[in-house]
C-alpha cells in the first residue's frame, strides 16, 4: 500500500478517527454536517460511507441539544466525539459542557463520568467576520472539571483524539481553522505523545515566547527572524491549556528571563493574562524585564481582510514586542 | 616602679590600641612599632595611656630612645623611680 | 508626611541592618539629630536624619537587614500635625449606649496628601537577585535595559568587573578573617574597580621639604602635654584641605559625568583597620578648623573608625580623600580614587635626603606628595599647581 508522504493536519484527524472508530465500538461521531458534508471543515469526509449513519451521525442544528446528547451517551458508557463547527456556536451549549459535563463527577461524588471529546475550530483568519472568527479557547480553561486541548502540529493533531477518548471525563479539543490545511512530512509511525505537558518547541536563551494552536507557526517564524538579528527565542507550545503545564513555563523563563506571551484571544481577561499571573507569581525573581503579550485587539474580529490581519497577533508584533522587551526597538 | 608592674601597664595600654597583640609573643628587644604595626597615631595613643596611667611624661625628643619593648620598659621604670 | 530612608552611607554600601533605634515615636527630630544605628560592612553607623519633624512611626526592627532606600521611618513634617500626636486616645471614655448624646466629635487629624512616589530606579528582580548572589551594589550600576533598566547582563558585567580585580581574601595561615572584613573586602573591590574602571585617572607627584614643617611641630609640641600633641599627619591634611579650597575641581562628587565643587571641603583620611580593610571617613569642614581641632577630630575619628562607630555623614560628605601612607615606610602612593570623589592626595614616607636649596645642599626631612585626579574634571596643570600649592602652605606650618 502507497502511504502519501505528506499528511495535512485535516487528514491527520481525520486518520485519527478512522483508528478509534475502527478500534473501539463504542465510538461514535456526532455533529452539524459531519457525514453527508463531511465535515464543516472536511474532516469526517468519507467517514460515513465508511462506517455508516449509525456511528457517523448528522445532527440537527442545535448545538444545545446534540452536545447534550453527546454528555448522555457517555453518561451511558459510549465513547462519543462532538463536533461542534466553530467555538462561537459552542456558546450554546455551554450549559451542557460547564453545567453538566465538567461537574458531574464532583456532583455524583465520583459516581458518574462524563467520557465525551468535543472537538471544535476556533480562531479567525479566514474572513469569516466576528460571529465564526473568535477564540474563546479561555472560557473553558477557565472552568474546573475538563481537559482543554489546542493541537498545533499534525502528530498532536492524530495523537491527541485518542488519547482524549481514553480520558474518562470530558475534554475539549480546540482545532485552529487555520491550520486544516497545513502539511507536513507524514512520520512512518505515529510519535508517542502525551496529554499532559507543554512542548518547547524552539530551544533559545534570550527569551520565551509562549503560545498555542493557531499562533505557534506565527510565533515560530517570529522566533526566525528574530534570529537573523541575533535573539534567540524559545518558543514553547502549550498543547494543554488546562490543566496548564505551569512547570514547563516556569522552568523556560526561569532559563530566559523574559516572556512574550502570544494568545489570539482578546488581551483582556485572557489566557495571556493567566500565564503572566502564574510567572508573576512563581519566577518574579527571576524576571529581567516586564512581562510582554501580544494578543488580538478589544474588537470583534472584522471581516475585511486588511482589518482582520491588523486585528491578530502576527509575526512582526512578536517581534517588534521581543525588541522592546530587549531595548532592541 | 618594678619593671614588671610597667610591662603590665604598657600591656594594658597596648591591649586598648592592638587587641590582637600578646606581648609574650613579642621580641622585646627588636622595634615594637615594626611587630605590632602601631603608626604615629597608635604610637602617640600608647603614650598617651602611659602617661595617663603613670603619669609620666614623655617629651616628644625622648621618642627615638623608645624603640624596643625592653626600651620602653627601661624608660618608664627609670622615670617611675624618680 | 514623608518616609525617611535608609540612606547610602558611601558608593560602597548597598544595605544595612538595623542595630538600635534611637528616636522613637512622638519625638520632635531637625535635620542632622541621630535617628538609627545602623551595621554595615563598615561599621556601625549613627544614621542622621535629613530632614525636621515629628517621627510618625517606625518601620523597622532592630534586627532587620535592608537593602539601602527601604524606608526606615514616618515622619510628619514641621507644620503638619502629626497624627501619633493629635489622635484621640481610643476607649478613653467609657462606652456610650447607642441611646445617649452622641460623644463630642474629635475633629480627625488632617491627612495630607501622600506626596507622589519617588521614581524607583528600573531593576529587574532576576538582576536584584543576581546583585545580592553576586555582591554587586547596584547603586553604582547603570542600566543598559530598556527605559535604563538595570538587567541581569548589568549585574554580571560589574560583578565580572569586580571579581577580577578582587584580591585574594585570606592569605595563607592568617587568622581567618571575620565576616565584616569579608564583606568590606567586596565593597572596597568593588568600589576600586568601578573607579579604575569609570575614572580616567592621572597622576603627578612632587617632593615637599619638611624641614620647617618638622622644626616647628617639635617646638610646638615641645611645650604641649602629652595629650595635647599634634601629629604631622594633621598639618598635611590642614595643608590639603586649604588647597583644596582654593581649587575647587579637586573638591566635590563627579556622578553620571558632572561635577559639582563643594564650598566645603571635607577630607577623607584613609584610615587601616588592623583587622584588614579600609575607611575613610571625613573630617567635616577640614579647611576652617584649626590645628588643635584637626588633631582632636582624627584622634577621635580614627578611635571611632577602628571600633565601627562612624556617623552617617562622616561616610557620605568625603569631598576628597588623604591617604598616608607613609607610616608603612613606602615612599610614594598612586592612589585609587574613590568614587564619586575626584581626587586623592598620598604622602609618602619622610625621609631625611640630601636637598639642594639655593647653592647649599643640606640633608633634611622631605615627603613625596602625590595625586590622583580624575581627568574628566582637572587637567594636569592645574593638578600641579594645586600640589604645588599644599608645598607652599606645608613651608609655613605657623599659619596652618
Amino acid at each position: 500500500m502507497n502511504t502519501p508522504t505528506r499528511i495535512s493536519y485535516r487528514e491527520a484527524l481525520r486518520e485519527a478517527h478512522r483508528e478509534a472508530l475502527a478500534k473501539d465500538p463504542r465510538v461514535f461521531l456526532i455533529g452539524e454536517d459531519v457525514g453527508r458534508y463531511g465535515g464543516s471543515y472536511a474532516v469526517s469526509k468519507g467517514l460515513l460511507e465508511e462506517f455508516g449513519p449509525e456511528r457517523i451521525r448528522d445532527a440537527p442544528l442545535s448545538e444545545l441539544g446534540f452536545v447534550g446528547a453527546g454528555i448522555g451517551a457517555a453518561l451511558g458508557g459510549m465513547r462519543p466525539i462532538v463536533e461542534v463547527m466553530t467555538v462561537n456556536f459552542s456558546l450554546l451549549a455551554l450549559d451542557q459542557i460547564v453545567n453538566t459535563a465538567a461537574t458531574l463527577r464532583h456532583m455524583s461524588g465520583g459516581q458518574f463520568s462524563v467520557p465525551v471529546v468535543i472537538r471544535m475550530a476556533t480562531g479567525a483568519g479566514r474572513q469569516l467576520a466576528a460571529q465564526h472568527s473568535h477564540s474563546l479557547e479561555v472560557w473553558y480553561a477557565h472552568v474546573p472539571g475538563i481537559k482543554v486541548l489546542a493541537p498545533a502540529t499534525i502528530e498532536d493533531a492524530h495523537g491527541m483524539l485518542s488519547l482524549a477518548l481514553d480520558d474518562p471525563d470530558p475534554t475539549v479539543i480546540f482545532e485552529h481553522a487555520l491550520l486544516y490545511n497545513l502539511e507536513g512530512e507524514r512520520p512512518s509511525s505515529w510519535p508517542q505523545i502525551d496529554i499532559e505537558r507543554a512542548a518547547v518547541r524552539r530551544s533559545g536563551a534570550d527569551v520565551s515566547l509562549i503560545c498555542y494552536g493557531g499562533t505557534l507557526w506565527k510565533t515560530l517564524a517570529a522566533a526566525n527572524t528574530l534570529a537573523s538579528i541575533g535573539i534567540e527565542a524559545e518558543v514553547i507550545d502549550l498543547r494543554v491549556l488546562r490543566p496548564l503545564d505551569e512547570e514547563t513555563i516556569l522552568a523556560s523563563v526561569r532559563r530566559t528571563h523574559r516572556a512574550v506571551v502570544v494568545d489570539e484571544g482578546w488581551k483582556t481577561c485572557s489566557l495571556a493574562a493567566e500565564i503572566m499571573a502564574l510567572m508573576a507569581e512563581q519566577a518574579f525573581y527571576d524576571l529581567d524585564a516586564p512581562l510582554s503579550r501580544v494578543c488580538s485587539a478589544e474588537v470583534p474580529i472584522p471581516y475585511a481582510k486588511h482589518m482582520e490581519e491588523a486585528a491578530l497577533p502576527q509575526p512582526q508584533r512578536i517581534v517588534d514586542s521581543v525588541k522592546t522587551m530587549l531595548g532592541r526597538g | 616602679m618594678d619593671p614588671a608592674e610597667v610591662r603590665t601597664t604598657i600591656a594594658q595600654v597596648l591591649a586598648t590600641i592592638a587587641p590582637e597583640v600578646d606581648l609574650e609573643t613579642l621580641d622585646a628587644r627588636a622595634p615594637l612599632r615594626d611587630q605590632v604595626d602601631l603608626d604615629s597615631m597608635d604610637f602617640l595613643n600608647l603614650i598617651v595611656g602611659l602617661h595617663e596611667r603613670l603619669q609620666i611624661d614623655i617629651p616628644e625628643s625622648d621618642y627615638a630612645r623608645l624603640v624596643s619593648l625592653d626600651d620602653l620598659v627601661a624608660y618608664l621604670a627609670a622615670k617611675a623611680a624618680r | 508626611m514623608s518616609e525617611f530612608k535608609l540612606p547610602s552611607l558611601g558608593a560602597d554600601m548597598d544595605r544595612g541592618r538595623l542595630l538600635e533605634w534611637r528616636v522613637k515615636p512622638g519625638d520632635v527630630v531637625k535635620k542632622g539629630d541621630v535617628v538609627a544605628v545602623v551595621d554595615t560592612t563598615k561599621a556601625a553607623i549613627d544614621v542622621e536624619i535629613w530632614s525636621s519633624g515629628t517621627v510618625q512611626d517606625l518601620l523597622l526592627q532592630p534586627g532587620d537587614d535592608v537593602p539601602v532606600g527601604t524606608p526606615m521611618l514616618r515622619l510628619a513634617d514641621d507644620g503638619e500635625p502629626a497624627t501619633v500626636a493629635t489622635q484621640p486616645p481610643r476607649m478613653s471614655a467609657p462606652p456610650q449606649t447607642l441611646m445617649s448624646a452622641p460623644a463630642p466629635r474629635v475633629a480627625p487629624p488632617a491627612h495630607a496628601a501622600p506626596p507622589p512616589a519617588a521614581a524607583r530606579r528600573r531593576i529587574s528582580p532576576a538582576a536584584r537577585k543576581r546583585a545580592e548572589e553576586l555582591g554587586v551594589d547596584l547603586n553604582k550600576l547603570t542600566g543598559t535595559g530598556p527605559d535604563a533598566a538595570v538587567t541581569i547582563e548589568d549585574v554580571l558585567r560589574a560583578g565580572a568587573a569586580s571579581t577580577a580585580v578582587a584580591p585574594p581574601i585570606a592569605a595563607v595561615g592568617a587568622a581567618p578573617i571575620s565576616e565584616r572584613a569579608s564583606a568590606m573586602r567586596q565593597t572596597i573591590a568593588a568600589a576600586m574597580a568601578r573607579s579604575k574602571r569609570e575614572i580616567p585617572h592621572y597622576y603627578l607627584a612632587t617632593e615637599v621639604p619638611l624641614e620647617r614643617a618638622t622644626d616647628w611641630l617639635a617646638r610646638a609640641n615641645a611645650e604641649r602635654p602629652v595629650t595635647a600633641r599634634i601629629l604631622m599627619a594633621a598639618l598635611f591634611i590642614k595643608a590639603t584641605a586649604l588647597a583644596a579650597h582654593k581649587y575647587p575641581e579637586m573638591n566635590g562628587f563627579c556622578r553620571d559625568g558632572t561635577f559639582e565643587a563643594r564650598s566645603d571641603v571635607n577630607v577623607g583620611v584613609a584610615i587601616s583597620l588592623r583587622q584588614g580593610g579600609l575607611v575613610a571617613p571625613a573630617l567635616m569642614n577640614t579647611d576652617s578648623k584649626p590645628l588643635d581641632d584637626i588633631m582632636r577630630g582624627l584622634t577621635d575619628l580614627v578611635k571611632r573608625t577602628r571600633a565601627f562607630s562612624l556617623r552617617a555623614s562622616e561616610l557620605s560628605e568625603p569631598t576628597l580623600t588623604l591617604t598616608n601612607l607613609g607610616e608603612q615606610g613606602v615612599e610614594l602612593v598612586q592612589g585609587v580614587i574613590y568614587p564619586p570623589q575626584v581626587a586623592l592626595v598620598g604622602f609618602g614616607k619622610p625621609t631625611r635626603r640630601a636637598w639642594v636649596e639655593g647653592n647649599t645642599l643640606r640633608l633634611i626631612p622631605v615627603v613625596s606628595l602625590s595625586l590622583a585626579a580624575d581627568h574628566r574634571v582637572s587637567d594636569g596643570h592645574r593638578g600641579a599647581l594645586f600640589l604645588a600649592h599644599i608645598r607652599e602652605l606645608l613651608q609655613q606650618p605657623d599659619t596652618l
